[in-house]
């Protein structure tokens, strides 16, 4: 019997997502010169996000594939909802 | 004094405030009384404007130019409701209570969302909408007041304005008053939370009590020739207002039949519906007598002639000119033929210095008239002197000093800014140098229509000439036609040759064209050439030279390069150096060693070809250089060569033609054989299609097949060196497919991708047999255009035709809007020094442009560094 519990992060679609430490994202912070809402944003109730484990105020860091990079690091800043 | 705008904020009139701005109550009709004279309290009183110059405002004292028109007022017998705010009224009505006016939600809810939407405006106004529409929809469902307990109703709005409540007993229409009254009811506080700010728009103000009346400046009046005065619509439409207005109020004066008075109000809200907005879904629109609808306030603003899109973001200028414009191969790229015409009216200004005074004072004697001449003189204390109306212009020549301006015509080596509509990227317009001619026509070398896609068939283009130094040394760094060579949509040139420039092309370097001494040194002559002759490739019996020896000679010595020709396909395929029809060009140490130059070498649009390269590694300016040398060359070959085409180039023989008969019967068996199992029911069907579909699909696999055939056929008969022939090869024009239908067989017509089948009952036209789905009953022509087709086929040919003109006419249109889109949406995006792109509020839409920070303007292959072309210049050769 297939597990219920179905992790979207296990799907070969789905871009890595993980919840940065707080150091880590002032670190990304800083780097972009920027704050948080200025960041794309992600809502905490997105599959992905839940995965993850986020909560409202954390930063996700994505790495995906990319055509013309080969690999990129987006990130997300998560909202309610 | 300066003073900066930090921010702007909308609100609704208030009752009070529209008194107050108001100079005079507009209480009758009339505007103008038996002399010609405004009636005061009309709507052209003498307090709402100047209109005569010389007259002074009795209201503010100025004069017509200083006068801004005031406004004046209407009070209006009883209210009605403006249509730009129903669906707000209408939402207002359904969230508060009938009775007591507040918010249908609890008290401590009101609060809560209160203190939380004070929050959210500050940082996030995005969601405070989101907050507030969230309050509304609670608020709606809401049938029971929570504060005084009164049953609520469903309010219906019945577009366009009115109201009905739809109470158990019946439903009830809502009278403006009413509605005005409830909307009086709700309390400020509880306004904030439906979105609006009570201290700028009370919801009551929604419902107009008063109307404003806009000075007449906005609305003037125009006299015809007659003597007779025409007024503006928007004065039109407010006698009619005031008219009813009157009419209402005499009415209820004299106690009326509610009846009557109804009438008169319905019709007064109609009149200031339409004074507001012309265009309501639902209402008819108001006409002027001759028929034509009204052009009222909503009308003067929106759309693509309104005051935004056609005033404010749409600006007209002087300095420019526009005419047809027609070919000249012998200007360069960057120049623009301009008739000396436009020169004349055309004007640079120029600074008077102790080292341009003569010139300065040539161009003045001159004047006007005569080419070179000037226009106006700017004397130093400002003064405009404009040189028509000089008499003795020698006088005044010698006047002239430094720190005159002079405005002289246009002249050769000037920069002006070119332009062909529709300007749809950076390339629609470029910067060229002047060359004035004579004629009536810009002049453009063929070379640069491929960025302008401009032909000759009756085009226009535009010309400005930048005014300030600054301008003209910025459209010369960065606008100069070389400088747009490689296009930032691609990352390929952009420009490049198109047709004769590349048969001429093809020709010249074929292995089999040999030339003699005389040809070399005319098209070296045409070209510019000024070096020694080449020694000649072939010495014995006579001395010959080849197209390649020439070609070599423009490129640099150290120019490595290599690519499949546009040749290289079927028969003539090669893969490798080691190529025997000549379709692969090799370049080795700036000598084209091998292949032939056509269409993927020096075509337009083209990436990663030679030009590409070229401007790679030796910049702009040389590519300049090559395209007007070279490319002269190849016009001069095929000049030399003759290139025409004949109705013998497609003619095939009779051997060809019965094989291509034999292709066809057989083809049209495989059709009846398939129409024969389909019949059966024992057609396999393809997956996920049905049986009808995949007979379709399969018949016209079939023909498709067959058309494929009779083209190699055809291509195997037909001379290869004929011109049509040729053309297609090097990718000058046309392509296997046109010869095949021209020599061998049409094929296959199509609307909406499939075979046709529209017409009559069961079958497309009444020369076939019910239910024939065979391969002629459904529009395929086995004519050539050679043969020519028969009216039957005709038919089906120019039902497909059609299809085509409508499809690019609604493709053109569907793309332009989505093009206008996708341009407002994203104009404001930029790219920052750390390589994100953000939004000007400095929101971050990607985190590196492109996601690996590479423009493909300055890219090769997609990488910022072609590291295989590096390599193979430095060593010399690859892999």
């Amino acid at each position: 019997m297939v597990s219920r519990k179905f992790n979207v992060l296990n799907h070969e679609l789905v871009p890595k997502h993980e919840v940065l430490s707080p150091e880590e994202a002032v670190r990304v912070l800083k780097e972009l010169g920027t704050m948080p809402e200025k960041l794309p944003w992600i809502k905490a109730s997105d599959p992905a996000a839940r995965a993850a484990g986020a909560k409202p105020g954390d930063i996700i860091r994505i790495i995906r594939k990319s055509p013309t990079a080969g690999e990129t690091v987006a990130y997300r800043y998560v909202v309610v909802g | 004094m300066n003073k900066i705008i930090r921010n702007i904020k909308f609100g609704i009139l208030s009752p009070q405030e529209i008194r107050k701005m108001s100079q005079t109550a507009i209480v009758t009709a009339e505007t103008y009384d038996e002399d010609g004279l405004p009636v005061d309290g009309g709507l052209m009183d003498r307090r709402l404007g100047v209109i005569e110059p010389g007259q002074r405002c009795p209201v503010c004292g100025n004069t017509l130019a200083q006068c801004p028109g005031h406004f004046g007022h209407i009070e209006l017998a009883r209210p009605v409701i403006h249509v730009g705010f129903v669906k707000h009224i209408h939402d207002i009505l359904r969230t508060t209570c009938r009775n007591c006016g507040r918010l249908l939600i609890p008290q401590d809810d009101i609060e809560k969302y209160s203190r939380l939407l004070q929050r959210l405006e500050k940082r996030w106004p995005l969601l405070a909408k989101a907050l507030i529409n969230h309050v509304k929809k609670k608020a709606v469902k809401n049938m029971k007041c929570p504060h005084c307990g009164a049953v609520q109703y469903k309010i219906r709005l019945e577009k366009p304005v009115t109201f009905y409540e739809e109470k158990r007993e019946g439903v009830v229409k809502l009278t403006p008053i009413e509605v005005r009254a409830r909307l009086e009811r709700v309390p400020s506080s509880d306004v904030r939370l439906l979105g609006l700010d009570p201290e700028e728009a009370r919801p009551e103000w929604m419902v107009l009590t008063v109307l404003p009346v806009p000075p007449i400046q906005v609305r003037p009046s125009i006299l015809l020739e007659s003597g007779i005065r025409a007024e503006d619509d928007l004065t039109h439409k407010l006698v009619d207002i005031v008219r009813i207005n009157e009419r209402l109020a005499e009415s209820i004066e004299a106690g009326a039949p509610q009846l009557i008075v109804d009438d008169l109000w319905s019709l007064l809200q109609y009149h200031v519906a339409t004074y507001i907005d012309n265009e309501i879904p639902g209402l008819p629109p108001a006409k002027h007598r001759s028929g034509r609808p009204l052009r009222t306030l909503a009308q003067r603003l929106k759309g693509k002639e309104g005051r935004f899109r056609g005033h404010l973001s749409g600006k007209r200028v002087d300095f420019s000119a526009r005419t047809v414009i027609s070919p000249d191969p012998n200007l360069s790229i960057n120049e623009v033929g301009v008739p000396i015409e436009i020169a004349k009216i055309l004007t640079v200004p120029l600074k008077v210095t102790p080292w341009n005074l003569e010139e300065a004072r040539k161009y003045v004697l001159n004047g006007p008239e005569k080419w070179p001449g000037a226009n106006y003189i700017i004397r130093p204390d400002g003064r405009r002197i404009d040189l028509r109306f000089v008499k003795d212009r020698k006088a005044l020549a010698e006047t002239i000093a430094p720190g005159f301006i002079i405005e002289r015509h246009l002249m050769d080596g000037d920069i002006v800014l070119f332009n062909r509509q529709p300007s749809l990227h950076r390339m629609s317009i470029m910067a060229h140098i002047v060359r004035v001619l004579p004629g009536k026509t810009f002049r453009l070398n063929l070379l640069v229509c491929p960025p302008y896609n401009a032909d000759f068939d009756g085009d226009e283009m535009n010309l400005h000439v930048p005014q300030t130094e600054e301008a003209q040394a910025e459209a010369r760094t960065l606008m100069l036609v070389q400088y747009q060579i490689l296009s930032p949509r691609y990352g390929g040139p952009i420009i490049g040759g198109l047709q004769d420039y590349i048969s001429g092309a093809y020709l010249l370097t074929s292995k089999s064209t040999l030339l003699t001494k005389e040809d070399v040194v005319e098209l070296l002559a045409v070209a510019g050439y000024r070096g020694d002759m080449p020694e000649p490739a072939i010495l014995s019996p006579k001395k010959r030279w080849t197209g390649k020896q020439l070609v070599s000679l423009f490129l640099p010595k150290d120019f490595t390069y290599r690519r499949k020709a546009n040749i290289n396909a079927g028969p003539m395929r090669c893969d490798d150096e080691e190529c025997f029809h000549d379709s692969y060009v090799v370049v080795k140490k700036g000598v084209l060693l091998e292949g032939v130059i056509d269409k993927k070498s020096i075509g337009d649009q083209q990436p990663e070809n030679l030009v590409h390269y070229l401007a790679k590694d030796y910049g702009y300016d040389f590519v300049r250089d090559f395209f007007d040398r070279v490319f002269k060359m190849f016009l001069r070959y095929i000049e030399k060569h003759g290139f025409t085409m004949t109705l013998s180039d497609v003619e095939i023989p009779r051997e060809a033609a019965a094989k291509i008969e034999e292709i066809l019967r057989e083809a049209e068996k495989r059709v009846r054989e398939l129409i024969d199992q389909y019949n059966r029911g024992v057609l396999e069907p393809i997956p996920g299609r049905t049986p009808e579909e995949t007979l379709e699909l399969r018949i016209m696999e079939v023909l498709a097949d067959a058309r494929d055939q009779a083209g190699e056929v055809a291509a195997h008969y037909l001379d290869p060196m004929n011109h049509a022939f040729i053309m297609a090869r090097a990718g000058a024009r046309g392509s296997a497919l046109n010869l095949t239908q021209m020599a061998a067989v049409l094929g296959q017509q199509s609307v909406r991708g499939e075979r046709i089948r529209r017409g009559y009952r069961h079958r497309t036209l009444p020369h076939f047999k019910k239910g024939d789905i065979g391969a002629a009953a459904r529009g395929f022509v086995y004519s050539s255009f050679r043969r020519g087709l028969s009216p039957i086929e005709m038919f089906f040919h120019a039902a497909g035709g059609r299809e085509g003109l409508v499809d690019t006419a609604v493709r053109t249109s569907q793309s332009g809007y989505m093009q206008r889109r996708l341009i407002n949406a994203l104009q404001d995006l930029r790219v920052e020094y750390d390589g994100t792109v953000r939004l000007p509020n400095g929101a971050i839409v990607q985190f590196a442009y492109g996601e690996d920070s590479i423009d493909p303007m300055k890219s090769m292959h997609g990488k910022a560094v072609d590291v295989e072309h590096i390599v193979e210049k430095v060593v010399g050769w690859k892999r």
